[in-house]
């Protein structure tokens, strides 16, 4: 269990996906111009990732891995076909995105209205087909802490696009060079957030 | 069709360069540029890719059922990215090790996707490889300048040569430690982009 508390924690705050890795970084410039949409962005990321990389994670552990196939009969023990996972992952986060927006539909019309135009877009996010890739790659033990790594990188997101959403509301009150304007100063600013960011990399967990 | 339009490969380069201006692909762009050689096998690896998937696509254009194009374009960028791993892998082990999952995420690399909705779903073959390959360029201008920047200052060598000599070292000459976090690769881009917009006021937001 603190296992699992430890990677939620460094994945939030250490590992976190906008300022450690720049991940979902398109996203995150084009629709975090207020606080209400990016809030909604937030919560549809989160949501995703809590399914697709417990699900990418379980086919990574059955089927794809050198010896998942095992289970089936020893004789594909020797198979690898991790090669596939690329197009494996891409193909679950696009239906399970698909399969989320139309449950979402008939279930909460509010969530739906609130979340409806972020969840296509969400398919084609770095952030969460890089969430299955580094958890392919970390190599966790179990699916609770796939669980709590997918949890809490999808909350880092969703506090870096919240919190870059309020400062540039008070931005557009500010004399900036017009070169300087939208894009640019937006940059610099998740530069000094990711630095103050960085201030957590000396905890060890 | 007129041969080779060669405006399709300069625009790209500055005035409609993917990063700066059309704001895609950052997410990779960042993380591999701490060093100048993996920066340049990336910029390189997405060329290829954008290049042959806009390709693909634009022969397939008019056959592609525009309800499942995503789909269908997911595929076929996910098919040229793991062939493009593969060949890493193969041939260029160690950097093909720090590029770790960015070689995976040109899949959704805004680049792609953005180059063969915007251009290749309507415009012949030979102009959407044109298309890539100036895009392509484009995005590894930035990077390779990063690439550059970041290695010279956060760790005095260039394509892992050292540039800067001892004597420096020895008059009490420090790199700087902080090019080589991910913290300076955005504000480099900020920097980057601020300059581009001082010199191309067009392009200035309101």
């Amino acid at each position: 269990m603190q296992e699992i508390i430890n990677i939620f924690v460094k994945s939030i705050f250490i590992d976190n996906m906008i300022f450690a890795f720049f991940l979902g970084m398109c996203s995150y410039l084009a629709v975090s111009k207020t606080v209400k949409t990016s809030m909604g962005l937030g919560i549809a990321v989160v949501f995703v990732l809590l399914i697709t990389v417990p699900l990418n994670y379980i086919i990574d552990n059955y089927l794809l891995k050198e010896g998942a196939l095992a289970w089936i009969s020893p004789k594909f023990a020797t198979i690898d076909l991790s090669y596939l996972s690329f197009i494996i992952f891409i193909a679950v986060i696009a239906a399970m995105v698909q399969l989320v927006e139309m449950f979402v539909e008939k279930t909460s019309p509010v969530l739906y209205a609130q979340l409806g135009i972020f969840l296509p877009l969400i398919a084609v996010n770095c952030a969460i087909l890089g969430a299955s890739l580094f958890m392919q790659e970390r190599q966790y033990n179990n699916l609770g802490e796939v669980t709590g790594f997918a949890l809490g990188s999808g909350i880092g997101w969703l506090l870096a696009i919240v919190g870059i959403a309020a400062i540039r509301e008070k931005l557009r009150y500010s004399q900036i060079p017009a070169p300087l304007k939208g894009l640019g100063i937006t940059f610099i600013i998740t530069g000094l957030m990711a630095i103050a960011f960085m201030s957590f990399l000396g905890i060890k967990l | 069709m007129a041969g080779f339009n060669f405006k399709l490969i300069k625009n790209p380069l500055s005035k409609e360069n993917p990063i700066t201006v059309q704001v895609l692909g950052i997410c990779s762009a960042l993380a591999v540029t701490a060093k100048l050689q993996p920066a340049f096998v990336m910029a390189l690896s997405v060329t290829v890719v954008v290049a042959f998937s806009n390709l693909i696509i634009s022969y397939l254009r008019n056959t592609i059922p525009p309800r499942i194009r995503i789909i269908v374009q997911l595929v076929i960028v996910s098919l040229l990215v793991i062939l493009v791993d593969q060949v890493l892998k193969a041939f260029v082990y160690d950097v093909s090790k720090q590029l770790s999952v960015f070689v995976g995420l040109i899949i959704t690399n805004c680049i792609v996707m953005g180059r063969l909705e915007a251009f290749a779903m309507s415009n012949k073959p030979l102009d959407s490889f044109l298309d890539g390959i100036g895009n392509g360029l484009g995005y590894a201008v930035i990077l390779i300048t990063i690439g550059v920047v970041r290695e010279l200052f956060g760790s005095g060598s260039l394509w892992g040569y050292q540039i800067i000599p001892d004597s420096f070292y020895e008059m009490g000459y420090q790199n700087n430690s902080l090019m080589i976090m991910p913290p300076m690769a955005l504000i480099l881009v900020g920097i980057i982009i601020w300059v581009h917009r001082a010199r191309n006021k067009e392009l200035c937001e309101k």
